[in-house]
């Protein structure tokens, strides 16, 4: 029987020559990324070698990267305590993919890590952030780990005992209507699929709307695939993907795209046709409850935020930018923008986009994940609504339990902080 | 007999479980007191040690959904208390293997605050209704985890293994 792409990636790097849904295997490891949360898998990692007479030795410095995005510059001393034994470690084992509290180099971890060539297809990418999925967008295995197995992976170059997921085909079709996109496609699948719909699985992307689609968008459908529970979600290695390592990433040495077999077998086939598709927006407080935009319309919004792993791309500040060029935003609303990384906020400088939302009133921040995870910057007061491009709405999420999130694309963003309420950008 | 000391709804988050403002705390040491911070009364009752070692939170389907912060299972390990659900996500549930929190997948549990519980093999028995309720059994690749105690025993072993 034929191959998924997960399975042929899985087989090839556990050294087997087929693998099979359930099968138990432990892939070499190409790239294992943490950000912040380094300081407990350095912890983790230490205790592994304690009474083994061993010295701590992590098995390949040069497959481990670690990014400083989620508190960036640090919120507290206990954060700058942390960055600072990080940094320590990464000195003592000849890290070399490490990207600091940065100007030109630093970035979210789900940026920094497709910028730089560091994914390529076929790659096992072990990360600790649920977000890891994003990674499959360059056609590799990448999903998230706890902090103790990445210590474990750091100490073994493997992920130790991997059952081989099913996999669920998604085929999407049909070309996107203006001002929608791979956003509101992505939270459609989500409703469709609900919170734990994927859990277990992997999501594998194809059709057309795909195979026409950006490694911008594609990270942003793989990046919320953990939103359906997914294990990760993938697309095929293609000439996109070759594309954007080659042009974008200055990728110069060989690129082996991976595709599943003809015969592959699928737990399940979801068709979306997109042609029809209109701006989705995922309610208070699960990022399955997902309502087209006409059910939300006129909801009264405090923060704005456009940015994150998610949507913060040069392609999302292009869109939101012309929808506010020469627009303010609403009084009683107010505006945040992270660009995803320095590269990208140093681009958006030079085409314009930062004087547009400065102009308009929005805060521009650095690179980081900003408020979307509720510790640092832009925290919502009691009882306010946010409407964010981020990727999670649980209570809570942006460090109040009485605030409210809804999610959505960058141009309902853009169009709503000028309203000062949810607002359809169709109909700016 | 442990005693179930909160029942949950579906889709309960890492958000919920352990907030995120509290994330640059790692060492299992000092986690347990942020458990379910934004429930004021069962955090308080929490740390007061109101609740036995043993003691069960019962959830819905899709436990731990979110991140993969490991702070979720080492706040509940804190106190010694096992987690069963209807369905629990991926990641928390393989961090909760590696750590050793006790988590028991039962997708017809019913029980309410205050039954008796007891965790047999291969089954949940609610002692206060008199019904039972069978176990998804973990597959046995994460066994090895849980025999060894816990991941980091069990990649110490695999290292010394390699010599």
């Amino acid at each position: 029987m034929g191959m998924t792409v997960v399975e042929k990636i899985l087989a090839r790097a556990a050294g087997r020559p087929s693998v099979t849904v359930g099968d138990v295997v432990e892939p070499r490891v190409d790239l294992a990324m943490s950000h912040e949360n380094a300081a407990l898998v350095i912890n983790q990692f230490q205790e592994v070698y304690q009474g083994t007479g061993i010295a701590p030795k992590v098995w390949d410095p040069s497959r481990i990267a670690i990014i400083f995005d989620h508190r960036v510059p640090a919120e507290s001393p206990k954060t700058a305590t942390n960055h600072k034994k990080i940094r320590g470690f990464v000195a003592a084992n000849g890290i070399t993919k490490f990207h600091d509290v940065r100007g030109d180099v630093g970035g979210i971890c789900h940026q920094i890590l497709p910028e730089y060539g560091y994914v390529r297809p076929g790659f096992v990418v072990v990360g600790t952030d649920s977000h890891t999925t994003s990674h499959g967008a360059l056609g590799a295995f990448s999903f998230g780990v706890g902090a103790t197995e990445m210590a474990s992976a750091w100490a073994l170059g493997i992920a130790v005992n991997i059952e081989v997921p099913a996999t669920i085909k998604v085929v999407v079709q049909g070309t996107f209507p203006p001002m929608v996109g791979p956003k509101d496609l992505i939270l459609h699948l989500i409703g469709l699929l609900t919170a734990q719909g994927a859990n277990f699985k992997v999501l594998e992307f194809h059709g057309e709307t795909i195979r026409q689609m950006s490694t911008s968008g594609r990270i942003a459908i793989c990046n919320m695939s953990v939103e359906a529970g997914a294990t990760s979600g993938i697309v095929p290695g293609d000439a996109e993907t070759v594309r954007y390592l080659r042009e974008e990433a200055s990728v110069t040495d060989a690129i082996n795209c991976v595709t599943p077999d003809a015969d592959a077998s699928y737990v399940r086939i979801v068709e979306i046709n997109v042609s029809a598709l209109v701006p989705q927006i995922a309610c208070p407080h699960m990022v399955d409850n997902v309502k087209p935009i006409d059910q939300v319309l006129g909801i009264p919004v405090q923060q704005i935020v456009i940015g994150s792993c998610t949507n913060g791309r040069l392609d999302d500040l292009a869109d939101a930018a012309a929808i506010l060029r020469g627009k303010k935003v609403a009084e009683g609303t107010r505006m945040l923008v992270f660009p995803a990384s320095s590269k990208i906020f140093a681009l958006a400088l030079d085409k314009g986009y930062i004087h547009d939302f400065m102009r308009a009133g929005a805060v521009v921040m650095n690179s980081g994940c900003g408020p979307c995870l509720g510790v640092h910057e832009g925290a919502l007061g009691d009882n306010e609504v946010a409407l964010s491009t981020t990727n999670r709405n649980f209570k809570g999420r942006m460090g109040n339990p009485t605030g409210e999130v809804y999610l959505c694309s960058p141009v309902v963003a853009a169009a709503s902080a000028i309203t000062g309420v949810i607002t359809d950008p169709r109909k700016g | 007999m442990p005693k179930v000391i909160i029942a949950l709804e579906n889709d309960i988050s890492t958000d919920d479980i352990y907030p995120g403002r509290f994330m640059a705390t790692v060492l299992p040491t000092e986690t347990p007191q942020f458990a379910f911070f934004d429930r004021t009364d069962f955090n308080a009752a929490l740390k007061a040690k109101a609740f036995p070692p043993g003691s069960v939170i019962v959830g819905g389907e899709n436990f731990g959904c979110g991140s993969s912060r490991e702070q979720a299972c080492s706040t509940l390990k804190g106190y010694d208390l096992a987690v069963v659900a209807r369905s629990i996500s991926r990641i928390f549930l393989q961090n909760s293997i590696n750590l050793g929190l006790q988590v028991v997948i039962c997708p017809g549990i019913e029980a309410s605050v205050g039954d008796d519980l007891e965790i047999t093999a291969d089954q949940v028995l609610n002692r206060s209704t008199g019904k039972g309720y069978d176990q998804v059994k973990l597959p046995a690749a994460r066994k090895g985890i849980m025999d060894a105690g816990g991941l980091i025993a069990y990649t110490r072993a695999r290292l010394m293994a390699r010599g």
